[in-house]
């Protein structure tokens, strides 16, 4: 394993050191427990978006925090869920008494974690589940499917809202819109190491490709051989589209993002390659997004998500955002 | 049950754990994602230091102090689960006033029962439930049909392995495993195994008390 570290008990520490200093005009970071919130004071009245998960897929979702997006972030160690003693301190910090949304990534750990905050803690608030990962069917017999990179959309998009002065309700109700509207797939090259642990997560050979892995790197749809971008991106696309079913002539939202390891040279030349199949299919790409925004450590691999848009999404799409990771409208 | 003997369990729990942590580990990175031994080793970890804060308080107390430890200090599933487990305990009716070993089982019943909510999963999903739930059967029955406490414990331990080993051909419909389909066939869970473990050390370190 080659990482920059000095040792795997501080690896988080001092990444979140880092990118409190770094970033000190947008958030402040608190430590035991940790948590991430804005640097400024939740607005009266303003719902308070908070979400959370494993640390190793930054910048979600510190990098999330900021105006128009996410009040808090709770991160728990790498691949592992945050714990509720750190939603309950973020709750207390940005709670400005018009209630908390908890917005959870339909990962078991996440859910429970999240599940008993939202018991212990006083007051108003509600959760919205993402799970938008085409890659595993939802039945019976699964969990159901994984909440992946579409959080970053709901994030978005609930943020503005939130900023807009929605309620709680409203919050909630256009958050499960856009989770139910989008849909992701995403493929691995490589594994990825978990400090820790000091070796990788999985094996995959030289030649392989995980097809519908998921951002811990856990196993997908298939294992199959390397494939031309062209093929890659198309077998993504089929699969989301035959879960989202977005009509001809329907726009729609298509973030390309990486895994990590994955140089944005290769995501845009997906984008490329996912806009030919999309114009083939009269699908018209009205907003677009392409880059690092929920990654599984190091692991060479990229997703798509697609989320189906209409004027209200695109209106919350477009506005203001000032995070570490996204920014515009400012 | 006392206080200083939940503290001895996890130190022989502790060695336990250690010395198959590459196999635990191995059995996660097969249909998990690897993180388990790590977090199980923590949590004990963390239980172990506790010794001076609990080692005089009342049960309850005691209980519940090694609850909100493992909740915040382990994360993940197993967190919420050993932290719901332990929290249920602390609210057994009357453990201060003693806890013999009928009531130890009562608790534990209690404890699974609400892990079992909690996960929302049960016997026969390839996770610790499939140890769990039958070892906490076993213990109950055995109280009621007021068998000898040292048979009773050393069925729960053979109850804790076939449990475990049931989860070898099971397909996983709960946790990371269940993304995997048939592809977790064939692979013991590694949450089965490392609570088949801790059993095992518990009932042992009773028998031999």
């Amino acid at each position: 394993m080659k990482k920059f570290m000095n040792s795997a008990d501080d690896f988080l520490k001092e990444s979140l050191q880092g990118f409190g200093a770094a970033h000190q005009d947008i958030v402040s970071c608190h430590y035991d427990p940790n948590f991430i919130t804005r640097a400024t004071p939740t607005k009266e009245g303003k719902v308070a978006l908070i979400s959370g998960g494993g640390s190793g897929h930054e910048p979600m979702h510190g990098g999330l925090v900021g105006h128009g997006m996410l009040d808090a972030a709770c991160p728990g160690f790498v691949f592992s869920s945050p714990t509720p003693d750190q939603m309950l301190a973020a709750a207390e910090k940005v709670d400005s008494g018009a209630g908390v949304l908890f917005i959870v990534k339909n990962y078991s750990g996440d859910v429970m974690n999240f599940q008993m905050a939202a018991e212990m803690m006083q007051g108003p608030n509600e959760s919205v589940l993402t799970n938008d990962d085409v890659a595993v069917e939802d039945s019976s017999f699964t969990t159901g499917r994984r909440g992946v990179a579409a959080t970053v959309v709901v994030e978005k998009i609930v943020g503005s809202l939130a900023e807009h002065g929605g309620s709680l309700h409203e919050c909630k109700a256009l958050g499960d819109k856009v989770n139910k509207n989008s849909g992701s797939m995403g493929v691995a090259f490589s594994s990825c190491t978990v400090p820790a642990a000091g070796k990788p997560n999985f094996d995959i050979g030289d030649d392989e490709m995980e097809f519908g892995v998921g951002i811990h790197g856990e196993p997908g749809r298939r294992r199959d051989k390397m494939k031309s971008a062209q093929e890659i991106t198309n077998e993504l696309l089929e699969a989301i589209n035959e879960d989202l079913k977005p009509e001809a002539n329907e726009e729609i939202l298509l973030f390309v993002n990486g895994m990590g390891g994955t140089p944005l040279t290769e995501l845009y030349l997906i984008y490329d390659n996912a806009k030919n199949m999309l114009d083939k299919k009269n699908i018209k790409i009205s907003r677009s997004l392409v880059g690092n925004y929920c990654t599984s450590l190091e692991m060479q691999g990229a997703s798509i998500t697609l989320t189906k848009l209409d004027e209200e999404l695109v209106k919350h799409w477009d506005s203001s955002v000032h995070t570490a990771a996204m920014r515009w409208g400012v | 049950m006392s206080v200083d003997f939940l503290i001895e369990t996890a130190k022989k729990i502790q060695v336990v754990i250690n010395d198959n942590s590459s196999e635990i580990e191995k059995l996660d990175q097969e249909i998990g994602d690897g993180d388990h031994i790590f977090n199980i080793q923590r949590g004990i970890k963390l239980v172990i230091e506790l010794e001076p804060t609990i080692k005089d308080l009342i049960m309850s107390k005691a209980l519940n102090q090694i609850a909100m430890k493992v909740l915040s200090g382990i994360g993940g599933s197993s967190g919420a689960l050993f932290g719901t487990l332990f929290m249920t305990m602390a609210k057994g009716d009357a453990i201060d006033e003693g806890v013999d070993y009928k009531k130890a089982i009562e608790i534990f019943a209690e404890g699974v029962e609400a892990v079992k909510q909690r996960g929302k999963a049960d016997v026969g999903e390839k996770t610790m439930m499939d140890v769990l739930i039958p070892v906490s059967n076993c213990l109950k029955k055995g109280v009621e049909d007021d068998k000898d406490l040292k048979e009773i414990l050393k069925e729960a331990i053979e109850i804790a392995e076939k449990g475990m080993f049931s989860t070898k051909d099971l397909l996983a419909t709960k946790g990371r495993a269940s993304f995997l389909g048939e592809r977790a066939k064939g692979h013991i869970d590694p949450g089965a195994r490392s609570s088949q473990l801790m059993i095992k050390t518990v009932c042992e370190s009773v028998i031999n008390s």
